[in-house]
């Protein structure tokens, strides 16, 4: 993909320069591994220090600093520490996580290695979900090349630090993207997250033991923050929202894709790097990071007041692009998915392809989810059909407001915030749509493909 | 059951890599049915017996993941997507015409055997929807006439084999 003059590219630099490949000659050639050498030459906790003060945040989904992920990792217990590649990238409107592995793998295998030793990790995984057999294949082969230069495995660069990684495929289970349900699933059981406390992973994770789970993005930052020094790592971007994101915008846009940027505010992303609406459409919402996250209704107004008590007042296209901006405009950057709804999508029909897709994915071990989401579903469906009930509106609001907290992993919000902020932001047209489709009869082809729930 | 030499290798080669043998379930039934094309109880039993478990562990996830089977597909496996961002841009038109070519309904194996045609949740390709895999092969950019030309392509390997 053309890379957009207001990128700021330091994860995808070379992913898309013309004759870059996935080997490790091509990765060593333009300066790769050069990290990893630094690294195990370090001392371990000046390297954690390093990703700690650098601000890095999580790149899945909730955004948790991960120099401070790592410091909760159990060292007393005796037991090993393990390190898990989360790239069970699944979150509808998401695909960074793709174009790291397909495109330079080499990154996200020295970004691993560095977080290992530096945590010092007994062994990793990179938890790839099976859609991406192509990917895969790329890991392994890239594993096996680094395996051979001595970036992985025993004695690594003649430090004494000796680790393994291994590719572990799903099976087409989104919830494996819930961290405890891919320790779950990478013990070989069914996905069921675990209750938290007591299983925070960095004290009860893989087979019990102490384990650190972070997203390929995350990892792949790890190497560039030693490079830069957490210091002017940290310029990038805002304070509290370091680092560069890359954004994945899908939907109603002239030019959807992938962008890596800092700094800039949602409008910029939208309208001036992908060039805005499509010819004769306006934008009528945005969903910011991925399907879960709450709606952003464009011409809507997002007031309030920020940490230092300063007043803001925002359009859509104002909000700053960055973790601490959407979370004030009362969404959140999630995995950086952003969805564009244009007026050619009526919205309770976008739900109703949402809602088949949670109520599909719902693990099912608790009871409001696995019932809800699939309430959810037929309502939504029946609308689209023509069958909807005078009740129906206030139904999907009453079901989802029953599962939201009170599920033992955040599927049960994942499910209930896309129903709660449509509703909150197009009760309206929600109600029209209702009345419009409360008889059968009338052509209803675009609303079934758009829903898509056959 | 009669498992080829490579995936009895790929099997072995698989168990040492976890420190746990039960962790190996998932890539040994991966290697069973890109093998026999489904899992049946006996392959249950087998992976059961092969990392000393109990035959419903075994089954408990076979039933969970919605990529492992119990029943026999067509020789092609082709996933469109469904969700969002693929729906905005037409995915239901491509799978629409996925199913007339090859005569078939949704799931079903079709009349000549080639194909099963099924909707697959997120892809993670949305910049460049509306996306579907055939087998390992993810498919972009797609409309009717790409997705033709895409089931021409099928049909002719299936003449040439």
């Amino acid at each position: 993909m053309a890379i957009h003059p207001r990128e700021q590219r330091i994860i995808l630099k070379y992913a898309d320069e013309p004759g870059y490949t996935p080997d490790i000659d091509c990765y060593v050639r333009h300066g790769g591994y050069e990290m990893l050498k630094k690294a195990v030459g370090m001392d371990k906790q000046t390297i954690c220090d390093e990703v700690k003060n650098s601000q890095l945040r999580g790149r899945g989904g909730a955004g948790f600093p991960a120099g401070v992920k790592w410091s909760f990792v159990d060292r007393k217990s005796g037991k090993p520490v393990y390190m898990v590649c989360n790239c069970d990238e699944s979150e509808p409107g998401t695909f960074k996580d793709r174009q790291i592995v397909h495109k330079d793998p080499h990154q996200l295998i020295e970004g691993i290695m560095i977080s290992c030793f530096a945590t010092d990790c007994a062994k990793a995984f990179i938890y790839i979900r099976e859609e991406m057999p192509e990917g895969a294949k790329i890991l392994e082969q890239a594993i096996k090349e680094a395996k051979e230069k001595n970036f992985v495995g025993d004695d690594i660069l003649g430090s004494g630090y000796s680790c393994e990684i291994v590719v572990h495929r799903g099976a087409a289970a989104y919830i494996c993207g819930e961290e405890t349900g891919l320790i779950e699933s990478l013990e070989g059981k069914r996905a069921n997250p675990r209750i938290k406390p007591p299983y925070f992973p960095a004290a009860l994770g893989l087979y019990m033991c102490p384990t650190i789970v972070n997203n390929v993005e995350t990892l792949c930052n790890v190497k560039h923050i030693l490079e830069m020094g957490a210091e002017e790592y940290a310029k990038i971007g805002r304070p509290n929202n370091t680092g560069t994101r890359i954004w994945c915008v899908s939907g109603g846009v002239k030019r959807p894709g992938y962008y890596e940027v800092a700094g800039i505010t949602l409008g910029e992303l939208v309208y001036d790097i992908c060039g805005g609406p499509k010819e004769g459409r306006t934008i009528k919402a945005i969903i910011p990071g991925g399907s879960s996250m709450k709606i952003l209704k464009n011409g809507e107004r997002f007031k309030g007041k920020d940490r230092d008590g300063n007043e803001y007042d925002w359009g859509i296209e104002d909000i700053p692009l960055d973790y601490d901006g959407i979370a004030a405009a009362g969404s959140m950057s999630g995995s950086g998915g952003m969805m564009v709804l244009d007026d050619s999508v009526e919205i309770p029909v976008a739900l109703a392809n949402l809602m088949a897709f949670y109520s599909h994915e719902s693990c099912g071990q608790c009871t409001p989810c696995r019932e809800g989401s699939l309430w959810l579903k037929k309502i939504t469906t029946r609308m689209v059909h023509g069958e909807a009930r005078p009740e129906d509106v206030d139904l999907l609001r009453s079901v989802a407001d029953q599962i939201e907290g009170r599920t033992i992993c955040a599927f049960g919000f994942a499910v209930a915030w896309p129903v709660q902020s449509y509703l909150d932001k197009f009760e309206d047209e929600f109600r029209e749509f209702a009345q419009r489709h409360s008889h059968l009869g009338g052509d209803r082809t675009a609303a079934k493909e758009l829903a898509c729930n056959h | 059951m009669e498992l080829k030499p490579e995936t009895l290798a790929e099997i072995e080669e698989a168990i040492p890599k976890y420190p746990e043998k039960r962790s190996a379930v998932m890539p040994l039934l991966h290697a069973i049915q890109k093998d026999q094309g489904l899992l049946t109880n006996e392959a249950a039993e087998w992976v059961a017996g092969k990392l000393g478990l109990e035959a419903i562990q075994v089954l408990a996830v076979i039933t969970f993941y919605p990529f492992f089977r119990q029943h026999r597909i067509g020789k092609r496996h082709i996933r469109v997507c469904r969700t969002l961002s693929c729906a905005m841009a037409g995915g239901a038109k491509v799978c629409d015409k996925m199913l007339s070519e090859f005569d078939t309904g949704l799931n079903e194996i079709s009349p000549d055997g080639e194909v099963t045609v099924e909707f697959a949740e997120c892809l993670a390709s949305c910049g460049s929807a509306p996306v579907m895999l055939v087998d390992d092969e993810l498919h972009e950019n797609l409309d009717e006439e790409k997705a033709k030309a895409i089931c021409d392509q099928i049909k002719s390997e299936a003449v040439e084999v």
